[in-house]
């Protein structure tokens, strides 16, 4: 088949991120040409800032490099500018001649810096802050001159005077407004951020009005004189008033690029151009629903979406973006997002600190977080940014919020907000062994932008992930605005697809898809049987919304899962027979001990689960033990019901109301056999002494002397999370239904390798509420469902060792002979 | 004994038949010396054969989820391509390849 062709005009960081993903999805669709203005590969502009400050240089800041553009067999026209688009003969022509045919049209121009009509604009020695060019003649200039003004006090006009001032020169900004950044800060912020960068020795003159830029001896530019007569020195004028869409090319097209304020290249949510559904653009050119963004973050959502339709997937829409801002001036943190100029119907929490220097002001209106400005402490910014974006109900934590997510008490460490003020040798994955340093290190030379990308190079937040946040947290501070956090729950599963856990487990509902292979071809996965991270989280989902219809695939299970036990370092495995709510008598613990002496078991074990844990057994004797034990598994291995931990109760504690070990065993029998999202512990106690800890388990049941109180969604692992009260009820009956249908909305609802305590806060305890206390009806259809889930659950060892076990079944443990 | 069968079939060993793997799984072969090999058949029926050791800590790689051409490993998630041995960017590493044949329904390992 013919290649379609592709032309892209532009190549910046919009541009180039949408090829990179269009070429993930489709890399043989497309002959691919760019045609570039700029005599480079792509770099990242972003920080330009720091190059001019002296903390990086060029090179570093490469994202595509000449090498990529040949390694993915794309035609390159660096330097050369498109003048013409011709739609009707479908090609483009630059200003040396050079021309390209299209089927397909990428446009992505960027912007061009605005510079206000004031006489003296076009003297030698004014500048724009835009490229590379710009930022090597400011450079240049800070070798040879002694007074620079900058024109413009927004976040690049901020960045060029901080960098040009640690290259030595004496710097002036001036500004229209009545404060600095009055687009992303309120005044006492700005006012806070204005007095330490006076500190560093940046001057500022505001609410001045340039009239004219002055001709000085040298035929450069000598001075700037404003409105009101006064006159100051300069050898470089930076103008940083703003940039505006560059549109200009696709104009002269015919394409509609709006009017009035909202210009730029107007597209539809699927990124092409109102105009031609042949020609797509992206990136700062582009007016989508009247907005252009002027940030990266926006923009790569955006390239993702149109690399989408460019590869002939066609789903996915961009609906427009939240921002947030952070300035890279290093040393000093201010985030800003939303919409912070108050109002009649918002409200604020303010936290002022003038001496400390720390300013917080979270705007809020009908319980909903609508914007906020930090100052000085800014590691709660993207907590606040995603509350803000999920439209989240805050009442409830009100009270906690200004503290920051670490007071939240949230899973992970997720909130110990301290990235930037720690040193390259601290560790920060104590799983992998990885420091600061070496995610700096790699976040740089490698360009990584995502959470993803670092995990894959680093190994940080691979294995447990209680990292994760931090991981987070230091790649925003490095990256600065070009990170903008996705929540776990918008994510794609993994790289086989562009669905969320979310999106998937919904067309498996609607769709009534009953295996891997049908689930694959109707949700277009990317790759021809998945990998190991989404074929597991399919298998869940099959057999958690179509019990006894959905066909289990055990290829599709961690080892764990298809040996009905648990590998160790070595490659052995362990084996923990099930001990209802911990209790046991002398004819299993006779048993258990022959068994390990005919197996020659090298550790026995108590558990912290209340059971006992025989370690090392070789593969190819599973059965063999689990025959010998003649017990059932105790599911210590699995994405399951674990246990039940039990304190002795009122059977024979002197204090014990209730009955625990009796409660906790019905409970470990009805649950007998249940696959859930994550593993699930449950522990009963029979006085609020609570001596099983029933306050860290997914459902902790605490006996009274009047009923039973249920607590959801604790955790005792990675960091602790104290169980949530759910309710009190009064009989066996009810403590049965009440957790099972609270495990069931889990089951149903909660996302795969997705712990009770993060589902309850994905989705909150009130949602939970109301489906297990408000809605009677509802408690009892989970519960029904929970129960016909788990109908005829049999025990997976004895179906391993039976005479009459499925060969393919029992082959699992056998070795082959060379 | 087997010594001499080997020989005799031009060092190709009969190990079992491809039906003995299940798709996108794998199976363990006990060698005579030099450790376990896994041989492992993927969802297009190709078989291939690796030393049964991850290069990153020695995880049994038999023991993993089998995708297109690559393995998972059980222990650390690094993902070894099945012809090569080679583990997949950004990890280094490689695992030693055997040679691997069907014929007949029959898997041939070299040894």
């Amino acid at each position: 088949m013919k290649k379609m062709k592709l032309v892209m005009i532009g190549n910046g960081m919009a541009g180039c991120r949408t090829l990179e993903e269009l070429l993930k999805l489709a890399p043989d669709l497309y002959d691919i040409t760019v045609f570039g203005a700029e005599p480079h590969g792509n770099y990242n502009r972003i920080l330009l800032s720091p190059v001019l400050a002296g903390e990086m240089t060029l090179p570093e800041i490469m994202l595509n490099d000449l090498d990529w553009y040949r390694d993915n067999a794309i035609t390159l026209h660096a330097g050369k500018m498109v003048t013409k688009i011709d739609r009707i003969k479908r090609r483009v022509i630059a200003a040396d001649g050079t021309e390209a045919e299209y089927d397909r049209l990428l446009i992505a121009t960027g912007s061009t810096p605005f510079i206000p009509p004031i006489p003296g604009a076009d003297l030698p020695g004014v500048l724009a802050y835009r490229d590379i060019g710009d930022t090597e003649a400011m450079i240049e200039a800070s070798t040879k001159y002694k007074h620079a003004v900058v024109i413009g006090a927004g976040l690049l006009g901020l960045e060029a005077a901080n960098g040009l001032m640690l290259r030595g020169m004496s710097v002036t900004v001036v500004h229209l407004a009545d404060w600095i950044m009055e687009r992303q800060l309120d005044k006492p912020a700005a006012d806070m951020l204005q007095a330490s960068l006076e500190a560093k020795g940046m001057n500022f003159l505001l609410s001045k009005q340039t009239e004219g830029l002055v001709r000085g001896e040298s035929g450069r530019v000598g001075a700037v004189r404003f409105k009101d007569g006064m006159e100051i020195p300069a050898d470089l004028v930076v103008v940083a008033a703003g940039i505006r869409p560059n549109f200009a090319l696709a104009e002269s097209a015919g394409i509609y690029c709006g009017t009035g304020r909202a210009r730029g290249i107007a597209v539809s949510d699927t990124l092409q151009t109102v105009t031609d559904p042949r020609v797509y653009a992206v990136g700062e050119c582009v007016a989508h629903r009247g907005i252009a963004y002027g940030l990266v973050a926006p923009l790569f959502e955006q390239g993702k979406v149109c690399a989408n339709h460019l590869a002939n997937f066609g789903i996915g829409r961009y609906e427009g973006s939240v921002t947030s801002t952070k300035l890279k001036v290093t040393g000093i943190d201010v985030f800003s997002a939303g919409d912070f100029s108050g109002g009649p119907d918002t409200e604020d929490i303010v936290l002022h600190d003038k001496q400390g220097g720390v300013y917080k002001r979270i705007v809020i209106r009908n319980n909903r977080i609508v914007g906020s400005v930090l100052y000085g402490d800014t590691a709660d910014g993207s907590w606040y940014f995603q509350l803000m974006k999920d439209g989240q109900d805050i009442h409830e934590i009100r009270d906690h919020l200004m503290f920051g997510q670490n007071h939240l008490g949230d899973a992970g460490h997720k909130g110990e907000n301290k990235a930037a003020a720690m040193a390259d040798t601290a560790e920060v994955c104590g799983c992998n062994g990885v420091c600061k340093g070496t995610i700096v290190k790699a976040i740089k030379e490698k360009g990584l932008f995502t959470l993803d990308e670092v995990k894959k190079h680093t190994k940080a937040a691979s294995s447990c992930g209680s990292c994760t946040g931090l991981v987070e947290q230091i790649l925003a501070s490095t990256v600065g605005g070009a990170y903008q956090a996705v929540s776990a729950h918008d994510k794609p599963v993994c790289g086989c697809t562009e669905l969320s856990h979310g999106d998937v487990r919904k067309a498996i509902r609607d769709h009534k898809l009953l295996n891997i292979p049908d689930a694959m071809e109707t949700l277009s996965w990317k790759t021809p049987n998945g990998c190991s991270t989404c074929r597991p989280a399919l298998n869940y989902y099959l057999i958690s919304t179509w019990p006894h219809e959905a066909k289990d695939d055990p290829q599709s299970r961690f080892i764990n899962e298809r040996a009905h036990a648990n590998i160790q370092k070595d490659g052995t495995y362990s084996v923990v027979p099930q001990m209802l709510g911990g209790v046991t008598t002398p004819a299993e613990l006779k048993r258990i001990a022959e068994v390990a002496e005919k197996y020659k078991v090298p550790t026995v074990k108590v558990t912290g689960g209340q059971r006992i844990d025989l370690l090392g057994i070789r593969k190819e004797d599973l059965p063999h033990v689990w025959k010998d034990l003649g017990m059932p598994s105790g599911h210590a291995y699995g994405k399951s019901i674990r246990t039940v931990k039990t304190c002795v109760g009122a059977e024979h504690c002197r204090f014990g109301t209730q009955r625990s070990m009796a409660m906790g065993i019905d409970l470990e029998k009805m649950l007998f056999g249940m696959w859930s999202p994550h593993k699930v512990k449950l522990a009963v106690s029979g006085c609020p002494r609570n001596c099983a800890e029933a306050g860290i388990k997914d459902v902790g049941v605490i006996g009274v002397d009047s009923g039973w109180e249920l607590y959801v969604a604790g955790n005792g692992g990675i960091k602790t999370e104290v169980a949530q009260f759910l309710c009190k009820v009064q009989t066996r009956e009810e403590v049965m239904e009440y957790s099972g249908a609270f495990l069931q909305l889990y089951r149903e609802e909660g996302f795969y390798l997705e712990r009770t305590v993060h589902y309850v806060e994905r989705v909150g305890l009130e949602h939970v509420k109301k489906h297990v206390l408000e809605n009677a009806e509802s408690r009892k259809a989970l519960f029904e469902r929970l129960l016909y889930a788990l109908q005829d659950a049999k025990d997976p060892w004895a179906e391993r060792y039976a005479a009459d076990a499925v060969p393919a079944v029992r082959r699992e443990f056998e070795i082959l002979e060379a | 004994m087997n010594t001499f069968e080997i020989s005799a079939e031009a060092g190709w060993k009969d190990i079992c038949a491809v039906e003995d793997i299940p798709v996108l799984g794998s199976r363990v072969v006990k060698a005579a010396r030099g450790g376990d090999i896994a041989i492992f058949r993927n969802a297009d029926n190709e078989v291939f054969a690796l030393h049964d050791k991850c290069p990153h800590k020695q995880g049994p790689l038999s023991q993993g989820i089998v995708h297109g051409r690559q393995v998972t490993c059980p222990l650390h998630s690094w993902k070894i391509e099945l012809d090569s041995g080679n583990a997949v960017a950004p990890d280094v590493g490689c695992t030693k390849p055997f040679a691997v044949k069907v014929e007949g329904g029959r898997v041939l390992l070299k040894v």
